[in-house]
C-alpha cells in the first residue's frame, strides 16, 4: 500500500535531477536551485507523514507514552 | 511469502538509491528512510502477535505487569533509537548517531531503575 509512495519519491528525485541539469545548461542557476529545494521539500513532507505514522504505531505497540 | 516481497522491495529501492545518490543524495537518503518505514509497517501485525504471546505468557507465570511493560518500553526505545541512528550513519553523520544512542542509553537506564530496586529489595530480604 505504501510502495507507490516510494516510487513516487524516486520519480520526483529523477525529475528534479534532470530538471536542474537542464536549467543549469540553460544558464538559470538560481531556478535550478529553486527546483531542487522544492523537490526536497515535497519529498520531506511525504517522509515526515510516513515517519509520524511509524512512530505512532511503535508508541501504541510498546505502550511508550 | 512476505519475505520475498520485502527482499524484492529492498533490492529495487537500493538500486534506485544508488541511481539517485550521485546527483540527489538528499532524496536518496529520504528513500532509504521510507523503505525502512514501509517494511516496519508491514511487520507490525507479526510484532503485535509476539507482544500478545509474551504478555499472556507473563500473566500465566504471574510475573507482575511492571517488569513486562518496562521490558516492552525498553524494546520500543531501543528500536526507535536504532532506527534514527542507522539513518544518521547512512547519511554519514556519525556524531549525531552517537548522540541518539547516548540519549537512548540514558532513557533505558532511567526506565530500568525501578526493576533494579525491586531486585535489591528481594536480595536484602533473602539475606539473613
Amino acid at each position: 500500500m505504501e510502495v507507490d509512495i516510494l516510487f513516487k519519491i524516486a520519480a520526483i528525485g529523477i525529475v528534479i535531477s534532470i530538471l536542474s541539469k537542464v536549467l543549469d545548461e540553460a544558464g538559470r542557476k538560481e531556478q535550478a536551485q529553486m527546483t531542487t529545494l522544492a523537490g526536497v521539500v515535497i519529498v520531506l513532507m511525504m517522509v515526515i507523514q510516513l515517519v509520524s505514522q511509524l512512530f505512532y504505531n511503535v508508541k501504541t505497540m510498546f505502550q511508550l507514552y | 511469502m512476505e519475505i520475498i516481497q520485502i527482499v524484492g522491495l529492498c533490492v529495487v529501492t537500493t538500486i534506485l538509491v544508488v541511481l539517485l545518490r550521485e546527483d540527489r543524495p538528499e532524496i536518496a537518503l529520504q528513500m532509504s528512510i521510507v523503505v525502512g518505514v514501509i517494511i516496519l509497517l508491514r511487520m507490525i501485525n507479526q510484532i503485535l502477535a509476539i507482544v500478545e504471546y509474551l504478555r499472556d505468557l507473563s500473566l500465566r507465570a504471574n510475573i507482575s505487569n511492571l517488569y513486562i511493560s518496562t521490558v516492552f518500553k525498553i524494546i520500543g526505545i531501543a528500536y526507535i533509537a536504532e532506527f534514527g541512528s542507522q539513518i544518521c550513519k547512512d547519511a554519514g553523520s556519525h556524531s549525531i548517531a552517537s548522540k541518539i544512542e547516548f540519549s537512548a542509553k540514558v532513557f533505558i537506564l532511567v526506565l530500568s531503575f525501578p526493576v533494579l530496586m525491586a531486585v535489591m529489595d528481594l536480595i536484602i530480604k533473602i539475606l539473613p
